[in-house]
């Protein structure tokens, strides 16, 4: 489709000012005792029967979680968190293998109605399959058998666990180790479910592969264990979404999502996190500390990240890429909105090993609000890289006077060859531009999601189309009355 | 159409007009002609109901709904457009996406349906020949990296769009070199609607060369000295405001 046409149809709608997706569906919940111990990570093992070698993992990560200090080194506040305050496994109770989508819990189809993504409709959706996230246990997985014929395995992961062990064995922890950090290594003590995508040689994806993600029952907290391989020459394109609903306790949400591509390979993956952010007096919100880190193990090997961020209370989350194989690259296009007293730490990590190796950094990070932003980046080049390249451009822009935005760019050069450039810009909503909006009759509010639409523009374009749409409409209902 | 009577604006805090009263009717052409600092573009945007025009008596009415309440989008509802002297550079806004949520937004004010994306691009690409104006205006982001010439075409071809029932063009000519001054007024000439009112806001009298007015006014210190017809732009133009400029002081 040509710009102006796809653009003019993408345009933003500006709908509700409270938080659209706040409600809760009410789905008897088959759930864990609340608290976390040993037992409880052999009880969810358990629940997934899992193979040996999966619950010692499990059990070392446990263990060393113990011996873990909170990380305290990112501009975010937050108290304490009451690890035992919480449970670590609920599962709808429809069951863990729906023969078709008849089989879902009608409440959950409901749910995903409110959301707009009713699963009838998805399936019909030009090359979308959904992998859909309910609370820890997958419920629905559409499009597997056109899947199956091009060879790629797309299924929850607990599945891959059962059917594909060779390879979740191989990769599973080999990007990020259950050694990581303290809250990827209580995913890998008690994750529950999540995607699992495995491309062969030489495929490319038929489709983009989406998982929309919810948390559903009080007080679970969610630990999601995504996993994509790439094989040698192979292409994917991944999309997540979140959406949850409106509650006052905080929720823990402690992701990790490992990529690995070989030779040759691509993967692209695509987010657009919209988890409860709290209300306006900064009451309640998600918790979001994820870990998302791809290898590029291959030569010539891509790896590319995409998000918008507008949830959450507070996020904790630096996709990154480690560039092992000769002439990879890595990319990393973010847009991260905070508003009211949200706070968010984020930014990526580049990490040059291999020759001639490419990284391109673009953060946009808009505050309102009472909110503090912070883009945290690392770009590193190795002794061993000869001819590294690095571009990394840092936009921040500010609404209102309350807010706060940083930018902390760590720069570590150990090889003279490489190149890195760094541009950083803060800006304001200039009055002009509100007032020109208005005289074309366009209220505060559209003008606002414009401008700072116009901001995002280069990380939107890096969005699938149905996926962009979508995050033009958050970025509107994200910053609703933090003007006027 | 437009009614303007004992119109009081301060900008923070100083009087700046002081008892401005015009009536512009349907389908006509005035022309506020003043020096500078005389209050010209503070009628303009006191008119459009920006931020920090206040003001502190008079009314203003357009087709005889008072304006002074409503927000500066509601006034666009109402009719009410500014071709702005210095056009807003809206970095990454596609002038396509802009255009349209505008029309849109108009629409919807006055509860007309709303015209999806196919026939507004329709809609564009013909305004946009009979202006000529490249296709490529549509993609561009908004008046960014736009030259004088081009800013100025673009407040025109929303001015057509958005069919308001009164254009207020603000020091239209300021920035133009002779020819784009020609283009741009030819532009605003050929677009003009049926029943459609201008008031053209400038200081020289090159403009009124193209925008033919019915009615000039010469505003001085915040009032509006003296009126007529085309003849005293003529007049302006060879003496100079300075005699105005005295009998006001």
């Amino acid at each position: 489709m040509s710009e102006p046409d796809t653009n003019v149809m993408a345009e933003a709608d500006v709908v509700s000012s409270q938080y659209k997706y706040g409600f809760i569906s009410d789905v008897a919940a088959d759930t864990a005792p609340k608290g976390l111990s040993e037992d409880i990570v052999r009880f969810i093992s358990a629940k997934k029967n899992e193979p040996a070698w999966l619950l010692e993992w499990r059990l070392k990560a446990y263990r060393h979680w113990l011996t873990m200090p909170e990380p305290e080194w990112a501009a975010i506040s937050y108290p304490p968190i009451d690890y035992q305050d919480a449970f670590y496994y609920s599962a709808p109770k429809s069951g863990n293998k729906p023969e078709s989508l008849d089989d879902i819990d009608p409440e959950v189809r409901r749910t995903y109605e409110k959301l707009g993504i009713p699963l009838h409709e998805q399936e019909m959706l030009a090359g979308v399959a959904v992998d859909a996230v309910f609370d820890s246990v997958s419920v629905a997985t559409t499009f597997k058998k056109k899947l199956a014929q091009y060879g790629v395995i797309f299924c929850p992961i607990s599945e891959a666990v059962q059917q594909h062990p060779e390879l979740v064995k191989k990769y599973l922890g080999s990007v990020v180790p259950y050694t990581d950090n303290k809250h990827a290594t209580l995913n890998s003590a008690v994750f529950t479910d999540g995607s699992f995508v495995y491309v062969p040689p030489g495929v490319r994806c038929p489709m983009e592969l989406s998982t929309y993600f919810r948390i559903n029952a009080a007080n679970t907290g969610q630990f999601e264990r995504t996993l994509i391989i790439a094989d040698r020459g192979s292409y994917v394109s991944y999309l997540e979404g979140c959406t949850a609903p409106m509650r006052d306790e905080n929720q823990l949400h402690a992701a990790v999502v490992e990529l690995i591509t070989l030779d040759d390979a691509e993967i692209k993956y695509s987010t657009v996190q919209n988890w409860y952010p709290g209300d306006e007096q900064g009451r309640g919100g998600i918790y979001n500390f994820v870990t998302k880190r791809g290898a590029c193990r291959g030569r010539n090997s891509k790896i590319s990240w995409t998000q918008v961020e507008t949830g959450s209370a507070i996020t904790w989350k630096y996709p990154s890429c480690i560039l092992q194989g000769d002439n990879s690259v890595g990319e990393f296009y973010s847009v991260a909105i905070t508003n009211n007293f949200q706070q968010a730490d984020t930014g990526t990590k580049m990490i040059h090993l291999g020759r001639n190796t490419r990284s391109r950094i673009i953060s946009k990070g808009i505050s309102a609000g009472n909110s503090v932003q912070t883009y945290r980046g690392l770009v590193r080049v190795a002794p061993k890289a000869e001819g590294a390249r690095n571009y990394t451009q840092c936009d921040s822009l500010l609404i209102g006077s309350k807010c706060r935005a940083n930018t902390v760019p760590y720069i570590e050069s150990r090889n003279r060859t490489a190149l890195l450039e760094h541009e950083a810009t803060t800006s304001k909503i200039s009055e002009d531009q509100i007032y020109y909006c208005r005289q074309r009759g366009l209220s505060t509010e559209t003008a606002v999601s414009l401008v700072v639409n116009g901001f995002c523009r280069e990380v939107m374009q890096q969005l699938p189309m149905e996926f962009a749409v979508e995050a033009q409409k958050l970025v509107g209902i994200s910053l609703e009355g933090s003007v006027g | 159409m437009l009614s303007v009577d004992n119109l009081h604006v301060s900008v923070e805090g100083k009087p700046i007009l002081k008892g401005l009263s015009l009536d512009v009717g349907p389908n006509s052409i005035h022309a506020v002609m003043g020096p500078n600092g005389s209050g010209k573009s503070t009628l303009a945007h006191a008119l459009a109901g920006r931020d920090g025009y206040e003001v502190t008596s008079g009314t203003i009415s357009l087709g005889g709904k008072p304006l002074l309440d409503m927000a500066p989008e509601e006034r666009a509802g109402e009719g009410l457009f500014l071709a702005f002297q210095y056009p807003v550079e809206l970095p990454g806004v596609s002038n396509a996406i802009f255009l349209r949520e505008s029309v849109n937004a108009v629409r919807r004010y006055r509860g007309q349906p709303e015209i999806d994306a196919f026939k507004f691009l329709a809609l564009a690409r013909e305004k946009m020949k009979e202006l000529g104006i490249s296709e490529d205006m549509l993609k561009r982001h908004v008046n960014t990296g736009f030259s004088g010439g081009e800013k100025k075409r673009n407040e025109v071809l929303q001015m057509a769009l958005l069919e308001p029932s009164l254009a207020v063009l603000d020091e239209t000519d300021s920035g133009l070199d002779v020819d784009a001054l020609r283009v741009v007024s030819k532009n605003v000439a050929t677009l003009r609607g049926d029943g459609q009112s201008i008031l053209v806001i400038t200081h020289y009298e090159r403009l009124l060369e193209y925008i033919v007015p019915d009615v000039v006014h010469i505003l001085v210190d915040g009032r509006i000295v003296r009126s007529g017809g085309r003849e005293l732009a003529k007049e302006v133009e060879e003496k100079g405001y300075a005699e105005y400029m005295a009998q006001a002081a």
